[in-house]
Formats: C-alpha cells, sequence, structure tokens
C-alpha cells in the first residue's frame, strides 16, 4: 500500500519542523530515511500516527492520515515503533503480542481468555525469532529484542505501512545485522520506512533513502545515488553529526 | 514491584476457602447481630472488588466510588420508603420536613423493577458519562482522581442541601420490609446476609473471568503504558471507561444491599471520607490482586468494629497507620506477602527434593 | 446592582481564602508531584495555633500577629516532617502519595480530637479588626478584607522568594527539569525540603486566617481541602498565575450561583463547570515525548 505526503508542514509554536515534505512510500523496497540531527524525521513519523499535528496532506488508500487519531490509524494499517522500544514490561512476549493482534478481533471477543498461541503471533514469534522467550515477562528482554518486540507487533497488527524509528540504535553488530535480514524478509509484502543514522547499515540494506535537512527533503535515490549528492555532502560535512557514532540529543521538546 | 500477576495459578482454591467462611463458617458460630455487621462488611467488599479492577489493574485512583455507592444505596432506600408507605402513600420523613407530597422522581421508584433496573442502569449512566468526558481528554492520575473526590463531595452536599427530598444529613432510614420480608425478622435478616455474600462471591467470580479476558491483560497494559496501547490501534480510553464502569456497577450494587441490612443510608456513606474508607481495604488486601480487594475490605470492617467498641476514638489512628503502613511498605497489601511466603516455600522445598533426588 | 456588588465581594473574599490554602498545594503538587491531604491538617494545626496563641496572650490585640508566623513555622516544621519520614520514599509513586498522607491527615485530626477535644473552639479576633468598612457603598467586614490582603502578601512573598533568591531560582530549577537540575549541581533534596517547608507552613498561615471566619474544630481541614485541590487542577499544576486566577473564578462563580441557587446546588454546578473546563484545556497531559513512551 502506497502512502503518499503532500506538502506536509508542521509548526511547533512558530518553529517549523517539517516544512513541505512531499514524499511517496511504496511497497515492496526498504525505505530508509536519514538526515542529520533536527531535520524532522522523528517528528515526520509523528505527523504520520497522529502524534504530531501537521497541514497538507498524507494519503493512504482513501483517507487523509493527518488529523485521524493515533489508534484509528493504527487500525488502517499504518504502524509505527518508538526509538526508545515501549514493550509492557510486565505481560509476557506472548501476552504483548496477542494484545497487538487484537486489532482483528471483534470487541466482544476481549470478554474471553487467550487459549493457546494464536497462529498469527506464533508466526510473528517466528519471524522476529523470539519463539523460545515467548512466555518471559517482556521486561527482562535486551534492548535489541525489545525492537525485535515491537516488529513484531507490528506484524501481528498486519500492518501494511511500517514507520520503525532508529530500530538498530544501541544493537551490537550482530544485532543489527540480524535486525537488517528481518527488514529485508518482511518488506517485500509491506512498505518498511526505517529512520537511521548508521550510514554504514543504510548502504547494506537501503532499497530507496530519502534526505531530510531542517524539515525539507534535499535528496532521493539509492545509497550510492545518495554518497555522491553534493547537497547532502555539503549538509553532512558541514555538520559535525557526519560522525556515526556520535550519542544524540533530543530533536525535539 | 508492581503486583500483577500475569499467572493465574489456581484462583479457585482461596475462593472456594472465601466460599466455605462466608457460606458454612459464618452463619455456624456468629450471632445473629455479627452476622448482620458481616453483611455490612460484604457490601463494602462488593464495592471494593470493583475498586480492585479500576485502581488496581486499571491504574486509576477511584477516589469518589461513595458516589457510586451513594446512587445505588439511596436508589434502593427511595423505594423501600415508597413501599413502606403503601401505594399512593408518602413516606414518613416527607411529611415531616415538608409539604407531604412525593416529588416527581420519587414516583417510578415505587416498583421494585424500576428500583432494580435503576441501581444497574444509572451508575452505567453516570460513569460512562463522567468517564468519557475524562478519558477521552486523557485526564487522568492525580487530575482524574481528585475530580472523582470532588464528584462524590458534591453528592453528599447535594443530599445535605436537599433535606426535603432525601432526608438531607440524617438521611433514609427506619425500613420496615424489603420486597415484602419484613426487617425486624432474625430470619429475613439472615437470608440477607445470604444474599450479600452470595453476590460477593459471584462478583468475585466475574472478576476472576475479567482478570483472565483478553480485556484483563489489555486492562493492565493500558495501566502501564496507556500511550503505547494506541499504537496498537486501541483507543485507551475505551478499555478505561469499561473497568470504571464495572467499578461503578459494583459500588451501586454494595451500596443497595447495604440499605436495608444496615437500615440506614446517609450522606456520610457517600462523601469523601467514606469513599477513601472504601480504599483502605483494598490497599490492605492487595489492590492488583484477585481476593485481596474483598478480604481487605472484611477484615477492615471488623477492625474497625471491634476496635471502636473496644477503644472508642482509636479507629483514626489505626485507619490512618494501615493507609500509610501498607502504602508505603507494602503496596501489593496482604497478597503480595502471601505471594512472598509462597516463593520462600517454594524455595525450601526445592533443595529438598533435590537432596532426595540425589539419594 | 449592590447585589452584584456584594456577590462581587464574597467571590473574592472567597476566593482569597482557597487562594491562601491553594497556593502551598501548587507548590508541592508543581515541584514534586505530592499529592498532599495532610496539607488540610495543616491549616487545621495553623489554627490551632492561633487558639493556643490567643489563649496564652489572653487575647491580647496583637495575638494574631504573633499567631501568623508561629502557625508558618507549626505547618513549615509539620510538612518538613512528613516530608523526612515518609514522603522522601515515594517521589517514584507519586498517586499514592495522596493515600499516605491522606493516613496522616487521619492522625493528625485525631491527635487535636484528643488534644483539644472534638468542640470547636472560638478564636477571638481582634478589636482592630471588629466592624466593616464602606466600600462603594457596600460595608465590607474587616476580617474578609485583612483575608484579601493576606493572601495578597503571600502571594507577593512566595514570588519574590521564587524570583530574587537563591532557592528560589533552584526552586524553579527543579520544577523545570529535575534531572538537569541535579547534574548542575542543585542538591534537590534540599530543594524539595525547603519547598515542603514553605508550602505547608503557607497552610499554617491560611489555617490562622481561617479563625477569623468561623470556629476550629478537627474537621477543618477537610472542609476545605477538595476545593483548593480543584483549584489546583483548574489551575494548571505548578502554576502559580493559574492557581490565582482559578481560586478568584471559582470564589466568583461560586458567590454568584450561590446568591441566585442554593449553595449545595451550586458546589455541583461549580464542579460541573471544572469539568467542562477541563475539556477545553486539559492541562499538563498533551506533552508527550516520541523518542520512548515510557
Amino acid at each position: 500500500m502506497t502512502l503518499t505526503v503532500n506538502d506536509l508542514r508542521v509548526e511547533f509554536d512558530g518553529f517549523v519542523a517539517i516544512d513541505g515534505v512531499s514524499l511517496t512510500l511504496e511497497p515492496g523496497r526498504l525505505h530508509f530515511l536519514i538526515g542529520p540531527n533536527g531535520a524532522g524525521k522523528t517528528t515526520l513519523v509523528d505527523a504520520l500516527t497522529g502524534l504530531a499535528t501537521g497541514s497538507g496532506e498524507a494519503r493512504y488508500r482513501t483517507r487523509d492520515l493527518l488529523g485521524l487519531a493515533s489508534h484509528t490509524i493504527t487500525r488502517l494499517g499504518v504502524g509505527r515503533t518508538f526509538q526508545t522500544a515501549t514493550v509492557f514490561e510486565e505481560l509476557s512476549v506472548l501476552q504483548n503480542l496477542d494484545i497487538a493482534a487484537g486489532v482483528h478481533r471483534p470487541r466482544w471477543r476481549l470478554m474471553l481468555p487467550r487459549r493457546g498461541t494464536p497462529e498469527r503471533v506464533a508466526e510473528a514469534l517466528e519471524t522476529v525469532g523470539l519463539t523460545a522467550l515467548a512466555d518471559r515477562p517482556a521486561g527482562v528482554l535486551s534492548h535489541g529484542q525489545k525492537q525485535w518486540l515491537e516488529i513484531g507487533m507490528l506484524l501481528v497488527q498486519n500492518s501494511a505501512v511500517m514507520l520503525l524509528d532508529e530500530p538498530v540504535a544501541g544493537m551490537s553488530a550482530e544485532e543489527r545485522e540480524e535486525t537488517g535480514e528481518l527488514l529485508r524478509r518482511i518488506s517485500p509484502e509491506r512498505t518498511v520506512v526505517v529512520i537511521e543514522h548508521d550510514m554504514d547499515f543504510v548502504r547494506r540494506f537501503a532499497d530507496v533513502v530519502t534526505v531530510l535537512h531542517a524539515g525539507k527533503v534535499i535528496a532521493e535515490g539509492s545509497a550510492a545515488e545518495i554518497r555522491e549528492d553534493a547537497e547532502v555532502q555539503r549538509v553532512y560535512l558541514g555538520d559535525t553529526v557526519a560522525d556515526m557514532t556520535e550519542t544524540r540529543a533530543e530533536e525535539s521538546a | 514491584m508492581k503486583t500483577s500477576k500475569i499467572k493465574h495459578s489456581s484462583p479457585y482454591a482461596g475462593w472456594l476457602l472465601l466460599a466455605i467462611a462466608l457460606l458454612v463458617l459464618a452463619p455456624a458460630v456468629l450471632s445473629d447481630f455479627r452476622l448482620g455487621l458481616l453483611a455490612k462488611y460484604c457490601c463494602y467488599a462488593i464495592a471494593a472488588v470493583g475498586i480492585g479492577l479500576a485502581w488496581g489493574r486499571g491504574g486509576m485512583l477511584v477516589l469518589g466510588q461513595g458516589l457510586y455507592f451513594g446512587l445505588g444505596a439511596y436508589a434502593m432506600a427511595m423505594h423501600l420508603k415508597l413501599a413502606d408507605a403503601g401505594p399512593g402513600g408518602v413516606p414518613d420523613f416527607m411529611a415531616l420536613y415538608g409539604d407531604a407530597a412525593v416529588p416527581w422522581w420519587w414516583e417510578p421508584l415505587r416498583s421494585g423493577a424500576v428500583a432494580v433496573v435503576v441501581i444497574l442502569v444509572l451508575p452505567v449512566i453516570v460513569a460512562g458519562l463522567l468517564g468519557l468526558a475524562v478519558f477521552k481528554r486523557r485526564i487522568k492520575g492525580a487530575y482524574f482522581a481528585i475530580l472523582s473526590q470532588a464528584l462524590a463531595a458534591a453528592f453528599a452536599i447535594l443530599l445535605i442541601g436537599q433535606v426535603k427530598t432525601t432526608g438531607g444529613a440524617n438521611g433514609l432510614n427506619n425500613f420496615q420490609g424489603f420486597f415484602g420480608y419484613a426487617l425486624f425478622d432474625p430470619a429475613n435478616k439472615r437470608m440477607l446476609y445470604f444474599v450479600a455474600a452470595g453476590i460477593l462471591l459471584v462478583s468475585i467470580l466475574a472478576m476472576a473471568w475479567l482478570h483472565r479476558s483478553r480485556f484483563g491483560e489489555l486492562l493492565v497494559a493500558v495501566r502501564d503504558g496507556e500511550e503505547r496501547v494506541r499504537f496498537l490501534g486501541t483507543d485507551p480510553a475505551n478499555v478505561k471507561l469499561a473497568a470504571y464502569v464495572v467499578a461503578a456497577v459494583l459500588a451501586s450494587v454494595g451500596g443497595a444491599l447495604f440499605v436495608p441490612i444496615a437500615g440506614i443510608v446517609s450522606p456520610d456513606d457517600v462523601g469523601v471520607v467514606a469513599s477513601i474508607g472504601l480504599l483502605a481495604g483494598v490497599a490492605l488486601g492487595g489492590r492488583a490482586s484477585l481476593l485481596g480487594p474483598a478480604v481487605g475490605a472484611l477484615l477492615v470492617g471488623y477492625a474497625e468494629t471491634s476496635l471502636s467498641e473496644a477503644f472508642p476514638g482509636s479507629w483514626s489512628y489505626f485507619q490512618g497507620a494501615l493507609f500509610v503502613l501498607v502504602i508505603l511498605l507494602l503496596p501489593g497489601g496482604l497478597a503480595q506477602l502471601v505471594g512472598m511466603a509462597k516463593r520462600t516455600v517454594a524455595h525450601r522445598e526445592r533443595p529438598a527434593l533435590e537432596e532426595a533426588a540425589a539419594r | 446592582m449592590d447585589a452584584i456588588l456584594a456577590q462581587v465581594f464574597t467571590g473574592i473574599s472567597a476566593g482569597a481564602v482557597l487562594l491562601l490554602i491553594a497556593l502551598g498545594l501548587t507548590l508541592t503538587f508543581g515541584q514534586m508531584g505530592v499529592i498532599n491531604m495532610a496539607h488540610g491538617e495543616f491549616i487545621m494545626a495553623g489554627a490551632y495555633t492561633a487558639f493556643v496563641v490567643s489563649t496564652i496572650t489572653a487575647g491580647t490585640e496583637l495575638s494574631l500577629l504573633i499567631a501568623l508566623p508561629v502557625g508558618f513555622l507549626i505547618g513549615g516544621l509539620l510538612g518538613l516532617a512528613l516530608e523526612a519520614s515518609v514522603l522522601r520514599w515515594m517521589y517514584a509513586r507519586p498517586l499514592d502519595t495522596l493515600l499516605v498522607t491522606y493516613g496522616v491527615g487521619l492522625v493528625l485530626q485525631q491527635v487535636a480530637r484528643d488534644v483539644f477535644g472534638a468542640p470547636a473552639k472560638e478564636v477571638p479576633a481582634p478589636d482592630w479588626l471588629d466592624g466593616s468598612i464602606p466600600i462603594l457603598g457596600y460595608d465590607f467586614p474587616l476580617t474578609r478584607l485583612f483575608i484579601i490582603l493576606l493572601a495578597a502578601g503571600c502571594v507577593a512573598a512566595l514570588l519574590a522568594v521564587l524570583r530574587f533568591t537563591a532557592l528560589g531560582r533552584e526552586i524553579r530549577a527543579t520544577v523545570g527539569n529535575r534531572d538537569l537540575a541535579e547534574t548542575l549541581g542543585i542538591s534537590t533534596r534540599r530543594t524539595d525540603r525547603a519547598t515542603f517547608f514553605i508550602g505547608s507552613g503557607l497552610a499554617g498561615v491560611a489555617g490562622v486566617a481561617l479563625t477569623l471566619l468561623g470556629s476550629t474544630g478537627p474537621n477543618l481541614g477537610t472542609s476545605y481541602i477538595v476545593q483548593a485541590f480543584l483549584v489546583v487542577v483548574v489551575g494548571g499544576i505548578g502554576h502559580l498565575k493559574g492557581t490565582i486566577v482559578a481560586a478568584l473564578g471559582i470564589g466568583l462563580l461560586q458567590a454568584f450561583l450561590a446568591h441566585a441557587l442554593t449553595g449545595s446546588v451550586a458546589q455541583v454546578i461549580v464542579f460541573l463547570a471544572i469539568v467542562a473546563f477541563l475539556q477545553l484545556r486539559p492541562q499538563g497531559i498533551l506533552s508527550v515525548r516520541t523518542r520512548s513512551l515510557a
């Protein structure tokens, strides 16, 4: 499912965080969103998922996502993860996934207890490699495993569009590799958009890269094309953020 | 350090014990007077079961449950007064304070069926409207607690102010019959006890079901990560609303049963102090556990009576200390202690088993 | 016209009482997230302080003026004791502080009952507050005028402390960002204690002032605390200006409604108005940090 963003603008108290962004997010390819700190990457995802108010248009199927409530957007099939993985620590991995799968159940079924592992949940457990940990409380998972659990939650929701906010930040090299493979596995049937800072990771896994700077799209193309782009080089070299291993501060309050 | 149980090993064993204690042991051992008191505690416990759901499982500090307790109680009391007065009659106190005319909003309650419907439906409407207004606007935490408390306070003030139609500060009392049964007959009082204990046990069973249902899991998820739930496609407001409404109905039922058992309802039973008092038992027993709220409410009721009899004035100290010590040191309540005891026993047994296996 | 003027005065003086009570609450609520239900009992302690001072000084003209600072001290010390013994362990569980402090309040009420007896005590107002002065043709009781001035004085003093002293800067920094303040070398523990002392001391002052309006009993605080919390909520937690506006607004609304209807119906309508108001401006809940939703 294609998500088309048209002239999106987001303003916080007079500060323009997103300044007329237009994007086409298509299924079947891994789409990376990069840019220096403060470029507006997270804000863009916030605006598409009902956390920030924006003007313009974000067309998905027949609906404009802007102005819809977060839970409605999720139900339409546009899901997201958070930079700091947020899972229900006291519930088991299985319960976390089962709650996410609730989107597809009629409301009255809420009154019934869960019996066994729903097929969709079992599949997702397998895909993200957490089957062995299904009954552990999510709180004991490692940082990387929590990110996978979040991706798993999007899988059981059957999100057609997945917006992932720095899923590999803080992961070990091995975990990054596995996450990259995981993203490859799930991207053919969906629209997967990844916010990322690690250029190495981007080069290895990106099909399409969009570069944001100061709330505007300054380049779009394959990873190789982006590397050659003069404007991108200027932005990145003129910015100490070029270092990939820096600790990142909050982009917006 | 929160106390929700992911696994529900066997809630029914505890329930069975409670059922035996309430339905077999207590009627055999206790005098009619004591049994009447226990019946009263059961009414508080029914409200407490609902508070356990909303507060313990849902994280909503419901400080104003006296409102719903009062709605049920006054609906029942009004019906009993009208029934006592007979067809077309006027309740005694109205002749005393007012112009001896039954106001229009009293009239429907002449019918017992209408009274039962009001007791069950009115809390749904009130809690539903308030919940929608509050939860949809994401008013939560302390804001919600203070609003719910203010609502109970406002209700009590309203009752006191309308002497002619509500009995004012004295409330409604001196009931003769309960759906045709004379209330001065000890046999009927025993029957009322069994009704209250039975409804309490049934409501705990219903709660066990809710805890195990997907709704129960979702409610815990909302408590621990309300914002996150939105991105799973569920509006947390609806989940909280449902839990809040269930708690309101249980409080209303507890209040309705309280009236024939205690023989009186007054604004003191619905105000701020009474509302927070309902929380004491829930905190003591364990807010998030299944049996904790009910058992805690029964214990607190018993302690209040016996302490007040033995040392007048000491109850305030005791209740105050209970809030401070339990919430500070044992936020999971007695259920937390039971859980710790179970784990200790399990630890002690395991090496013994291993030793046996090695031999 | 006269009726309206009378209600305006009644409303302002009711608002001033609410403001005196809510001032300390909003400070502790705003900085520490502590919902101090024992605040009402600190008020009661202040009122009994006025009673004791007036008894000791045998009702001299200055007893009220002596009672004000002593009441501040008593309230403040009670607050310090509460913070040091119980609340410091509970900053991670702000909602639970409500019930703990309610428990403390219950104990304090019973202490008052055991020490002073259940019947209410009267504290005689000094002669210089006897009578009234005409303002715009309306006889305004001097006691009420005194309370309005006292509330204004307390607001001014609090603002001065917050704005011009080192302690005030530390308090504002801690309210703004506790972790950052800590890394800047501010002892947030000490700041918390100081805030609690001031906030609770203001409750003591409010208690002394309340003796001018009525008698003093063990339940004095409970009758004011619920409304005071509503003022804090409507004003926006931790916002002094909001608290002032909310206190006066609620005071005026109540005065006019009570005039037009009955007192009890007025209270209920005020409550409904507050729920409606929060529909328009549910404060402090809208800021969501999106990098992590925890």
